[in-house]
């Protein structure tokens, strides 16, 4: 057997375990670590400009493959620094690895330099974490932390290593486990056979049904599956933010998103169906309002890999506890062999209202009352000029929210976004993460002034890097969601949403090294646009001013059902 | 509802703060914690009470299964379950209430483990309700020191919690 150093190990265990690329930062406790790097090839890293864009990249970097993303920093305030990207990838189930190094073990609890109980304060928002004590169990923990962060309802799990267990001087025999086994973590693998014939058999005599799938069909690899499904029932499908693209954007019986800011039609059809056939999707605030006026009339499936997402906030008739990918090829197979006729004219009377609430085309831009653009209508040129085909990430706010409703996603893993923790400065770095993995595809990421100056350092890491990803900042000089509240809530007090002393940010990008395009009329923006994906290897910063009063609609009215709410600023105020 | 969760888990160094974090960050109550390895060194048996609805102790047991170190979990107080808690209690014992503590003592089972000239310190053991009821039957003697270990528990009969 080879005899390798702690530091080594490390390492050699990311490259036995088919890592490509980490992103991270060094620093005292990982130093051993970073020789270790600097004398192999096989693993490829990143250097960012800040340890909270290294988790943002890893995730964006997961999002985009469905393969765990890799971190490493130092101890201290490397380690805390991640703390908000782990927390994004544990709100959206986003399997990632964090290998934080540790002061030496004889000086933890000492307030040693740089010391951080970084296994205490990542608890709440991992999956797992280790702290190594013995160089020997350096391989079997990293094994252990993969197969963790990847299985069951995957996440974050932090690695934290002393600084002695990655001594150089002592080597240790060395062997990566080919298989991992632990007794208190066994996921699970089949849904209830007889609850899933069961609910298929409901689903096919149900007369209102709608599917309503989420994160988990695109984090499962379901898309294809809940498809065929979808297309077999012949109903309407929903998804949730974090659905999006599961069902082709384009599908006929796809309605849209649902929830808070959700289309008419998919909140509708949710609060009048007889049956709900929720996929991968835990009932989520943002998608109920009031969950005890939750679409009241609805016999209620629900299909998750975690049990403890079903009945925790809507209670579900019919549970089913499985991976997404078996229940739903066992729910197809059913729906073959049951051969229960749909009932034709419930069908057509279901479509007929649902077509109804369609017509009332609820993201149907309104006229501008003054020169200036809309936002929405950046995201619609944005899927114009890249033909529906880029992949999008996005920061969090009313940009968000268009690039989510007026982008058509046609497949799985084209939308990446913090939907749970909702972490503005998530999608620059996300971006950055998507292109690493996929560099032949166009990553755009749409922002705001507000959210990308959160990571805006990363231009300098997609410089060294050479990462040409496009940044469309929806630049409505504002904090606009907050506004929007404040506007609805607060009697237009806008305390503090303003974004006063704003850069130029294509002087800042230029001094980056990059491009940068300022639009500040409709007239000029598809010519622009054309303009900055036609520059193929180099990251364009498209600065695009906007109506700074814009609100996103529709939107839920706090406290009542799904369907209550407003469609348009006249309503809304 | 009072519930009764005992809890085989691995015995590693941090399993204990993930229970009790998850009871912190997710608003839940613990109300008794009782800890220590079983007859296999690598497993810790966990006794915790606790008080919600259903729908809050379903959510309990879930989230606690989730957590890696959690090995088995049940929920004693569905079936029919052996409860016990150990308390040593000092009390003022002088005079006439010197007969009548270690009368009431007797009454309970208990024993005087510690004498002073002033004080005794009585063992007692037996359900939650039975500790309550000896503090209840002994107020008009000042307490001096109370400590409580928590409740322990097993299912009666053919049920176990083990591997």
């Amino acid at each position: 057997m080879e005899l390798l150093s702690g530091a080594d190990m490390l390492i050699r265990s990311l490259e036995d375990e088919g890592v490509d690329v980490i992103f991270g930062y060094p620093g005292g406790a990982a130093l051993h670590i970073y020789d270790a790097l600097f004398r192999q090839k096989a693993v490829e890293h990143i250097l960012v400009r800040h340890e909270q864009a290294a988790t943002h990249m890893a995730d964006g970097y997961a999002r985009a493959t469905g393969k765990v993303g890799v971190v490493l920093v130092t101890s201290g305030p490397g380690a805390t620094n991640t703390i908000t990207g782990i927390a994004t990838a544990y709100m959206d189930s986003i399997p990632m690895v964090v290998i934080s190094g540790q002061v030496a073990t004889h000086l933890i609890g000492g307030d040693a330099f740089q010391e951080t109980d970084m296994v205490g304060v990542s608890r709440p928002i991992v999956k797992h974490s280790f702290l190594v004590k013995k160089s020997e169990d350096i391989a079997s923990t990293i094994k252990k932390a993969f197969y963790i962060a990847r299985t069951g309802r995957p996440g974050p799990v932090v690695v934290d290593v002393p600084k002695d267990i990655t001594n150089p001087a002592d080597l240790y025999e060395y062997q990566y486990p080919s298989s991992v086994k632990m007794r208190s973590y066994t996921p699970v693998l089949r849904g209830h056979a007889g609850q899933i014939k069961k609910a298929t058999e409901e689903i096919l005599n149900a007369k209102r049904p709608i599917v309503y799938a989420g994160g988990g069909v695109v984090q499962g690899n379901a898309s294809e599956l809940l498809r065929d499904l979808v297309h077999r029932l012949g109903c309407p499908v929903t998804n949730t933010l974090m659905g999006l693209g599961c069902i082709d954007g384009r599908d006929k019986q796809y309605l849209g998103m649902l929830g808070m800011h959700g289309t008419y039609e998919a909140n509708n059809a949710m609060q009048n169906a007889d049956l709900i056939l929720a996929v991968g999707a835990r009932f989520d605030d943002r998608v109920t309002n009031d969950p005890a006026k939750f679409c009241p009339g609805a016999r209620i499936i629900h299909i998750d890999i975690d049990p403890a997402s079903i009945s925790k906030t809507v209670r579900a008739d019919i549970p089913i506890v499985g991976p997404v990918v078996q229940v739903l090829t066992d729910m197809i197979e059913a729906v073959k062999q049951l051969n229960i006729e749909p009932d034709q004219a419930a069908q057509q009377a279901w479509w007929k209202q649902v077509d109804e609430w369609r017509a009332v085309d609820c993201l149907k831009i309104k006229p501008s009352d003054t020169e200036l653009m809309k936002p929405q209508q950046v995201v619609e040129m944005l899927y114009k000029v890249t033909e529906g085909d880029a992949i999008v990430t996005s920061d969090v706010g009313q940009h968000q929210m268009f690039a989510a409703l007026y982008y058509k996603y046609n497949r799985p893993r084209q939308w990446i976004n913090s939907g749970g923790l909702g972490t503005m400065g998530f999608g620059l770095p996300a971006a950055m993460g998507a292109k690493m993995a996929l560099p032949d595809e166009n990553v755009v990421c749409v922002t705001g002034e507000g959210s990308i100056q959160m990571n805006i350092q990363e231009l300098s890491t997609c410089k060294q890097y050479d990462l040409p990803i496009k940044i469309i900042n929806i630049n409505n000089q504002a904090l606009g969601m907050v506004k929007q509240w404040q506007d609805l809530h607060y009697e237009k007090r806008h305390s503090h949403s303003y974004m006063d002393s704003l850069p130029d940010f294509t002087k800042l990008v230029e001094a980056y090294g990059h491009v940068g395009i300022r639009v500040d009329r409709y007239e000029d923006l598809e010519d622009a646009m054309i303009e900055c994906f036609k520059m193929k290897d180099k990251l364009v910063f498209m600065d695009i001013y906007v109506d700074p009063n814009e609100h996103v609609y529709p939107m839920q009215i706090a406290g009542k059902s799904i369907n209550d709410m407003v469609l348009s600023k006249a309503e809304g105020s | 509802m009072r519930r009764i969760i005992s809890i085989l888990m691995e015995n590693e160094a941090g399993a204990l703060s993930r229970i009790v974090g998850l009871f912190s960050q997710r608003g839940y109550n613990i109300d008794s914690l009782t800890v220590a390895p079983t007859d296999d060194e690598s497993l810790s048996r966990l006794t915790l009470t606790t008080v919600g609805d259903d729908s809050t102790i379903e959510q309990i047991t879930k989230q606690l299964n989730k957590l890696v170190e959690v090995v088995k979990l049940v929920d004693l107080t569905e079936g029919a379950h052996l409860e016990r808690e150990l308390m040593l209690i000092k009390l003022k014992a002088v005079g006439a209430q010197r007969a009548e503590l270690k009368r009431t003592a007797d009454i309970f089972r208990g024993q005087i483990v510690d004498v002073t000239s002033t004080l005794y310190t009585i063992q007692l053991t037996g359900t939650s309700d039975k500790l309550d009821a000896f503090v209840e039957a002994v107020s008009g003697v000042p307490i001096v020191e109370v400590v409580r270990s928590g409740v322990s528990g097993l299912g009666r009969g053919e049920k176990v919690l083990s591997l």
